[in-house]
């Protein structure tokens, strides 16, 4: 697909990486030189140097044949006029970041309307969606639902003297009596989709899925605390912790809020009565002392500067804080994160590239079984999708032994009439159902492309 | 550095040149003219050559950086040419190895300067491939490799960068290996179309397609003793319009094909590069009036010199060492501003002879009116300072290389005159000169210091200065 994407800043970058990736021709707008220049070094893409909004910038970047712009500036005006233009030259998808607060669900749907986008999203909130879900179960580093909840994928450390530790995963049904599929292990740095015979090491990060009361009760029984987090601590008062915030008290939670700029603590404390604003340096110790950080049972570090928040979680962790979580921008420094033995690192540029790639993956496979939702998992090394399922002698239909799945994938779940089934070897997939697949190195776009 | 990507890939376009010759080696058996032995030789050596360097390089990453483009650029080229002698020696038609390597760097370079006393003598094999090294080397052979070989991502358009000549290069198409696709589908087309032409006019069919090769890649070897001269009007004309047409930005051919006419249109470069062909060629006409005596004559002559000159091929139809100082001049003016960026030729280029320009007007604004706020505005857009810097830099540098080629020159033992233009045409990647090695003569007489530093011209020259110059650096090597 031809894509144009306006505005190389983190999101945009972001973006374009993960569509590079995914072999899409990219045209890249962006009015510094500089940005264009480095752009177009790192990536094969093109580069246009000037504003997404002035029409002969997108007739440089062929707006008329692009099949998707995705534009990704600081203003959300120039996103939408950008988007408007492209729109009307002939861009068949107009995806459209919008994040000023000013814009309400209501008038973004009015505008969604009037100026004919396809999609418009907003980092921030996406984020706290996926803050939200992990403070839900706080045991796990990452948690992505599928189908209406009806089936979750759950990643979790194995740390020192952990249960898991040394088992075999065929034993695991018999041991715990429960009915989860490990269906992604990362050791080190490699990621394998393991068979019934792979033994568990500690240090390991293992993806789970099954159902969501199942997934608890495993959780319970192997020992791994499984509390929802009722006191947060966030530092860093952005957009961001403004819709976790909302999210948390809406659901009974207690917050505690830390914002260094004052104009800024007075904003949210308008805005979120119920929460409790801090003015004050959320990187400095005795700040977190004196509101208690020991007592609360998750911190959010989510400031705008990724080496204080690494800092903040390190500080957090070593006080014995349950859980932490660590917003970072940099991909770079979620590596660093990870290597300093942070559990829960949250890039939301890379929530918006997932999103992105998966609009664009059932774009191109509008008549097939195309993608319903997909998820990174792993650190980006893995893949987690769900289909649904239509009509393919390929893979409808056929037992599941009879099936000769490519290597490095696995079939997780198949969701049949709300009912999830674990599947086994003679289970069939059947039109109208969702298939859950796990793929490590494969891109997927059908669900016929995990036969080999 | 990425010291085995960089062998990987100078080793992927040694094996693309044994696929080279073997369109000489058709050619020879076709032929039967006995030189068929000498290519499969020289194949034999270039598989040999690039299959060790690919098998044994094994790079453990394929990122490449600026550095690595150059360092790749200037080590292909030289490869190139030193391979690419083999079949003149080997069929003793070139004796000595550095005349050969001359010759075989002079047709990669597409300069067309020739050390070959009696290029009537040349076998049909031997002749095509000389010829075919212009085509090759003209829109670049890395490019080539680019558009054809498997893997080819992102990161070469650092190598894009280092072999397409002018002061920044764009891609037509998101991808890279596209962009190269489509470069050297419109070259193909074009000198197809020139072929056509050329056999319309009654030229034969290998006279034809040699010519053409030399015209599409602005090299200037012809077959003939006296070059283009025994062909009839039409043919010279044809050529003459041929040679300006590669001398052309190949973007400009991409906008008219996807119907984007406007935009090529409203290119400058193009318009002050034709602006330059027409005002040259009448001065030269009205100069050499007298000694023709017909205008019609005239004109052809002195349209095909001035084209041939400016875009940098080094065809001729009349020994113009014999014409006024004002046509010789003037020539001599041209070769040094050449055609225009992103096409096959060389020279300082049109666009960075505009940027000069305006870039003087801007500082003599400033002078005046020292407060005053000053910008350069190119083809509808503001230029970078740092494209600016770069441009008079590279016109520093371009002087200075100059001058010190023509310093090792002045040891030979030719007068000023022959000295100062040999340098300015091979650097320039033209081919005759004045003087000593004018039209009528050639470079066989030179010492082998003056082949070699002449060569080095050609290859600097082609390869706008940087790859060869940075190699040579030794910071580029070190691991800092």
């Amino acid at each position: 697909m031809k894509i144009i994407i306006v505005g190389c800043g983190k999101t945009g970058k972001a973006v374009l990486s993960s569509m590079a990736q995914e072999g899409h021709d990219i045209v890249a707008v962006d009015p510094s030189p500089e940005v264009i220049d480095e752009v177009t070094n790192r990536w094969d893409v093109m580069g246009v140097c000037g504003s997404g909004a002035d029409c002969d910038v997108l007739t440089e970047a062929q707006a008329g044949e692009a099949d998707m712009i995705v534009c990704a500036t600081r203003s959300d005006e120039v996103n939408m006029l950008a988007c408007f233009f492209a729109g009307r030259m002939g861009t068949k998808h107009t995806v459209c970041r919008v994040r000023d607060l000013e814009y309400t669900e209501h008038s973004l749907g009015f505008l969604k309307r009037e100026l004919g986008l396809s999609m418009t999203i907003n980092p921030e909130r996406m984020a706290a969606q996926e803050l939200f879900n992990i403070l839900k179960t706080p045991s796990a580093a990452k948690i992505e639902t599928f189908a209406r909840d009806n089936l979750e994928l759950v990643e979790i450390p194995l740390r020192e003297g952990s249960e898991l530790a040394g088992r075999k995963l065929s034993e695991l049904t018999a041991i715990y009596k429960t009915k989860v599929l490990v269906c992604a292990v990362r050791r080190g740095q490699e990621v394998v989709i393991p068979d019934g015979s792979f033994v568990l090491q500690s240090g390991d990060r293992i993806a789970i899925t099954a159902v969501p009361a199942e997934i608890g009760r495993f959780l319970r029984k192997v020992g791994v605390v499984q509390k929802r987090a009722h006191d947060v601590m966030i530092v860093g008062g952005g957009q961001m912790a403004y819709y976790l915030a909302k999210r948390l008290l809406a659901s009974g939670s207690s917050v505690k809020i830390i914002e260094k700029n004052e104009n800024g603590a007075k904003d949210l404390c308008d805005a979120l009565p119920a929460a409790v604003v801090i003015h004050g340096d959320g990187a400095r110790r005795e700040t977190l002392m004196e509101e208690g950080l020991e007592k609360q049972d998750a911190l959010v570090a989510m400031g705008g500067i990724d080496e204080e928040n690494i800092l903040v979680s390190i500080l957090a962790a070593g006080l014995g804080v349950p859980k932490v979580i660590t917003k970072i921008n940099r991909s770079y420094m979620a590596d660093v994160a990870d290597r300093l033995g942070l559990e829960s690192v949250v890039t939301p540029q890379n929530i918006v590239s997932d999103a992105l790639v998966q609009y664009a993956r059932a774009l191109q496979n509008s008549m097939g079984s195309n993608v319903e939702t997909l998820y990174k998992v792993m650190d980006g090394k893995a893949e987690a999708l769900e289909f649904n399922v239509r009509e393919n002698p390929r893979v409808t239909g056929v037992p599941l032994k009879e099936m000769k799945l490519k290597s490095n994938i696995l079939l997780a779940a198949i969701i049949r009439d709300r009912r999830t089934i674990i599947p086994g070897g003679d289970d069939v997939i059947l039109p109208g159902d969702k298939v859950v697949v796990i793929s490590a190195g494969n891109r997927l776009q059908d669900l016929a492309d995990i036969v080999g | 550095m990425n010291k085995r990507m960089v062998l990987h890939i100078i080793g992927q376009i040694v094996a693309l040149e044994a696929a080279l010759l073997a369109l000489p080696l058709i050619i020879s058996l076709i032929y039967g003219d006995g030189d068929a032995v000498c290519f499969l030789v020289t194949v034999a050596v270039a598989l040999a050559a690039g299959g060790a360097l690919i098998f044994f390089s094994r790079p453990k990453s394929r990122r490449i950086y600026a550095r690595e483009g150059f360092v790749t650029v200037a080590g292909a080229w030289i490869l190139l040419s030193a391979i690419g002698a083999l079949p003149f020696v080997i069929s003793g038609q070139i004796p000595s190895y550095i005349d050969a390597f001359f010759e075989t760097v002079s047709g990669f370079t597409t300069t067309g300067a020739s050390i070959l006393r009696d290029v009537g003598a040349l076998t049909h094999g031997i002749a095509f491939w000389r010829s075919f090294t212009h085509w090759s080397g003209g829109m670049g052979v890395l490019v080539l490799v680019m558009a054809i070989a498997p893997g080819a991502d992102g990161n070469f358009i650092h190598v894009m960068r280092a072999e397409v000549p002018g002061p920044s290069v764009g891609k037509l198409v998101p991808r890279v290996r596209e962009t190269a696709k489509i470069l050297y589908l419109i070259y193909i087309a074009m000198t197809a179309l020139e072929i056509l032409l050329l056999l319309a006019g009654g030229m034969p069919l290998f006279d034809s397609v040699v010519h053409a090769f030399g015209t599409a890649g602005t090299g200037g070897f012809g077959i003939r003793p006296d070059s283009i001269a025994g062909y009839n009007a039409y043919l010279q004309w044809v050529i003459t319009a041929f040679m300006m047409l590669f001398g052309v930005n190949f973007n400009l051919y991409y906008f008219l094909l996807t119907k984007r006419a406007g935009t090529a249109l409203k290119s400058r470069e193009l318009w002050v590069y034709f602006g330059i062909f027409f005002v040259s060629a009448g001065v030269i006409t009205a100069s050499i009036f007298p000694t023709y005596g017909s205008l019609g004559e005239a004109a052809r002559a002195a349209s095909f010199q001035t084209a041939s000159i400016m875009s940098t091929t080094g065809f001729t139809t009349a020994d113009y060492s014999l014409w006024s100082g004002t046509a010789k001049s003037i020539l001599l003016l041209l070769m040094f501003i050449g055609a225009c960026a992103g096409s096959t030729a060389g020279g300082i280029k049109v666009s960075r002879v505009i940027l000069l320009f305006k870039n003087i007007r801007a500082e003599l604004r400033k002078m005046l009116h020292p407060r005053s706020v000053t910008t350069v505005r190119f083809e509808g857009k503001s230029v970078s300072e740092r494209m600016l810097d770069g441009v008079k830099v590279y016109l520093a540098v371009y002087i200075l290389i100059f001058l010190i080629g023509f310093f090792i020159l002045s040891l030979d033992r030719f007068d000023f005159e022959t000295n100062f233009s040999a340098v300015a045409s091979c650097f320039n990647n033209i081919g005759p000169a004045f003087g000593a090695a004018g039209p009528a003569h050639n470079y066989a007489d030179f010492s082998v210091l003056s082949k070699l530093t002449l060569s080095a011209c050609m290859l600097l020259g082609r390869l706008e200065i940087y790859p060869l110059l940075l190699a040579l650096t030794p910071a580029t090597w070190t691991r800092k």
